[in-house]
Parts: C-alpha cells; structure tokens; sequence
C-alpha cells in the first residue's frame, strides 16, 4: 500500500477510514453475508431442497444474526468510528439538499454536494441498524418457541420474512453501487481516497479536511 | 458552512421508527398476513414467471428438512415396517395401506414458527387402524417414528396415536403426497404443530415409553398440541 507510506499522499489522497473502522465494516459485512446466504437456503424452496440439513443452516443462521451487532458495539471504543456514527445520524441543511436533488435526478441529474457521507448513505446505514435489531428480536421470538404465544411468532415471521427480503434488496443494491465506484471500494479496502474523488463524491468533507491540515500545518503540527 | 455531524437525529429517529413498526408488526403481522395469503395466492395463480410464489407467504407450506437431500422412494419401492411391542410385526407396501379404510382430514396445518396454511386435505389410513390390525400388546405406551431420510424420528404416545385425527398419509390436497411434502407416505398428526408430522415414514415401533423424536432433542414439545402447548386454544387445526 504504497498511498499509506508516501509522506506526501495527504496532497493526493485522503484519510476515509481507521483500521478498526475497516475491520467494523468487514465483519459486520461477513455476518451479513452468512446470514442472508444460510436465510436464502432456508426459505427458497429450490434451494431448501437442493441441501435440506435444516437444523445446520439454521443453527449458522442464528449466530450469525445474534453476532451481527458485536462489531458495531466492540467498534463503539475507537474515537474515529464514534465520530462517523455521529456524522451519519445527524442530518444538516446539506443532506436535505442532497436528498432533494437526488429525488430530482432524472429531471435535473446534478448532485448536491456531500459531506463524508452522503444523504443516501446515512439512511442506509440508519436502515440497516434499524433492520438488524427488528430481525433480531423476530429473530428471537422464532428461535424460542416457549416465549411468545403462537400469534405473535405468526407475527415475528411475518416481520422477519418481509423484512429480509427488503434487506436483501437493499443489500444487493449497496453491493451494486460498490461494484461502480472503485475508489469508495479503496476507501474501504486501504483507508485513503484519492482527493479528486472525495472532491467529486464528497465536496464539503474534503474541504472540512482541507481545513484541518492548513490549521495543522499553521501549527506547525507534523500531518500523520 | 457548519460542520457535517450536527443537525437533527435523523438516524436515531429511522432506527426508533423502525423498532416501532416491527413491535406493531409483530403484533399485527397475524392478521395482515392472512389478508396477504389471499391476495398473493391470486397473483400467483396469474403469475406464468413463478416468481411471486418466492414472496413470503402466499405459496402456503415452506419445505423444511434435516436430511441433506429429499430422499426418493417410488410407489412399488416403499415399504412400512411395523414392530416392538406388537402382535403381529408387518410389513406394508403403498397398495396394503390404500387397501385399508381411509380416513379424508381438512384442517389448518400450523408450523411451531409460526406459518400456517388453512384448510388442507390430508388422505390415509387411520393410526388406530393399522395398531387394530397389528395387535398392539397390553405393556405398550408409546409409537416412535422412524424415516428413511436416516436422520428425522417423532414419537406419540399410544393414547395419542389412537386419536381418530392421526394418519398415515398418502395423499395431500386429494394428490399423491410429493417427495418434497415427504412422500409416498407421511405421517399427519393433524392436533400437533407439523414437526410432529414426520415425513418419509418408513417404521413405527412400539414401545413402553415415549421416545423424544429429533427436534424434541433440541427442546421442542414431546406433546406439541397446537391448542395447549404454547398457550393458544385451536380449533381449526382439532
């Protein structure tokens, strides 16, 4: 990774994520994956068919769910990633802006500018939190039969079948968006961006970093 | 410019909203997914892609398995053995049982995870039958279930099993019973959540205790009556 080793990259690149962040993402992406691969061969009947071993896929299919949260919870220590929950939760003039356009895109296909995370991003990542915890309590209620009367597992699967079906969409659309983007898949893959795309992509965070290295630099602080 | 990360909880509000709409789903998910099973059963009756039988619900019976594959016995192949604490052990072939009596069941089939599908005809011959031909002897208390999937076991007691709403089934909604519904022959323990219907029935023993079959190894009800265990009172499925 010759970007991270450079002294002068910070001209050229940007720092996007920490390690620990990486390593958040990644986990939690694995599980992820596990969970709706091991929920595709549960409930597809042509897949169910084709390896049975019910009581297998369901078990890797539990722990997978019920781990699901940990990376996000053991990434709550490190200070960066608390930053970028923050900045993914609150919603500024910009992202309204952002949304607005985004929803205008076939009339007037130019974009808002960004902060690190766009509009679009914030609410996946909110929805993606939200659908973990709501398929993790259906979850639950399904897994022990003994807790809820019968209703309500009629209900929890109602959820938990409709629920993964929309994250499956949602799922394979992110992973669609990655597929185009190569430079967002490096931010992710090595932790720096290249700072014409964060200009393009994600204007107001590569000003708000341009900022903070000439302050840097105004205090003579030496730049990591 | 004010700095990215202040502004309203936009995410913490989605993440309530949505703890919000999975509580009152659960809660209404009974209902509504009935309302659904209808109006899906009827696009998927229009629908020549097959793909809307993959939405939730709607298709009715989910295919649940432990074996690693769906076994296959033909007609003439299958065999049931019955043995233990019997009179006369047998052996029956599919045109023995479809010899005897049958016994036509339409009742709601309820899965312990919650799915159901109203109304369904099971054909077969009655338990109590086939334990009146074998002769079961006085020291008897329990029948365990065998398949020849090799992994899958149920168990009822003999009181249980004399109910007249116990099958040995060979037909599901007036068909031949599919390899993938557990065919030629399956059991329909029709009061019970459908894990107690074992599929690919192949031998029934009789024994002086009951003998916990494969799920209720893992904590599931050896007396799974959809009406009392679990706290709900069914009359659709009894």
């Amino acid at each position: 990774m010759p970007l991270r080793l450079e002294p002068p990259a910070t001209e050229t690149a940007l720092r996007r994520f920490t390690t620990a962040e990486r390593w958040i993402h990644r986990t939690t992406a694995v599980l992820m994956g596990i969970a709706l691969l091991t929920a595709a061969f549960l409930y597809l009947p042509a897949l169910a068919e084709l390896v049975g071993r019910r009581r297998l896929l369901v078990t890797v299919h539990e722990w997978s769910g019920l781990l699901l949260p940990l990376p996000l919870l053991a990434g709550l220590v490190s200070r960066a990633f608390r930053a970028d929950l923050r900045r993914l939760n609150r919603f500024g003039t910009h992202d309204r802006r952002w949304l607005s356009a985004a929803l205008r895109y076939r009339t007037v296909p130019r974009p808002a500018p960004a902060g690190k995370f766009n509009a679009g991003q914030k609410l996946y990542a909110a929805f993606v939190a939200g659908a973990v915890l709501v398929m993790l309590g259906t979850g639950l209620i399904m897994w022990f039969t003994h807790l809820t009367p019968l209703l309500w597992r009629t209900g929890a699967t109602f959820v938990h079948d409709w629920l993964a079906l929309v994250i499956g969409v949602l799922v394979a659309g992110h992973l669609w968006m990655a597929s185009r983007d190569p430079e967002a898949r490096r931010g992710l893959r090595t932790g720096w961006v290249a700072r014409a795309w964060a200009r393009r992509e994600h204007p107001l965070w590569e000003k708000e970093e341009s900022r903070e290295s000439a302050a840097d630099a105004a205090d003579g602080e030496p730049h990591p | 410019m004010r700095k990215d990360g202040t502004g309203a909880p936009v995410g913490r509000r989605v993440v309530l909203g949505m703890l919000g709409l999975g509580a009152a789903g659960v809660a209404a998910g009974g209902y509504l997914q009935n309302g659904l099973d209808g109006f899906l059963a009827s696009v998927t009756a229009k629908d020549p892609t097959g793909l809307s039988g993959l939405l939730p619900g709607g298709q009715g019976f989910r295919f649940y398995s432990v074996a690693a594959s769906v076994p296959h016995r033909s007609d003439t192949d299958y065999r049931l053995t019955v043995d233990g604490l019997v009179d006369r052990p047998t052996t029956y072939t599919l045109a023995q049982l479809k010899a005897m009596r049958p016994t036509r069941l339409v009742r709601d089939v309820q899965c312990v995870t919650g799915w159901r599908v109203p109304h369904y005809a099971f054909t077969g011959v009655r338990l109590a039958d086939l334990l009146a031909v074998v002769g079961v002897r006085p020291e008897a208390k329990a029948l365990s279930f065998t398949c020849f999937d090799g992994v899958y076991s149920e168990s009822l007691t003999l009181d249980q099993a004399r109910r007249p709403d116990m099958l040995i089934a060979y037909e599901m909604d007036d068909k031949p019973v599919t390899a993938a519904h557990g065919g030629p022959v399956r059991l329909y323990a029709a009061p019970m959540y459908f894990y107690k219907s074992a599929k690919w029935l192949s031998g029934i023993t009789v024994t002086d205790h009951v003998q916990p079959g494969y799920w209720e190894h893992y904590g599931y009800d050896v007396d799974a009556w959809v009406g009392r265990s679990n706290g709900r009172d069914d009359a659709p499925t009894s």
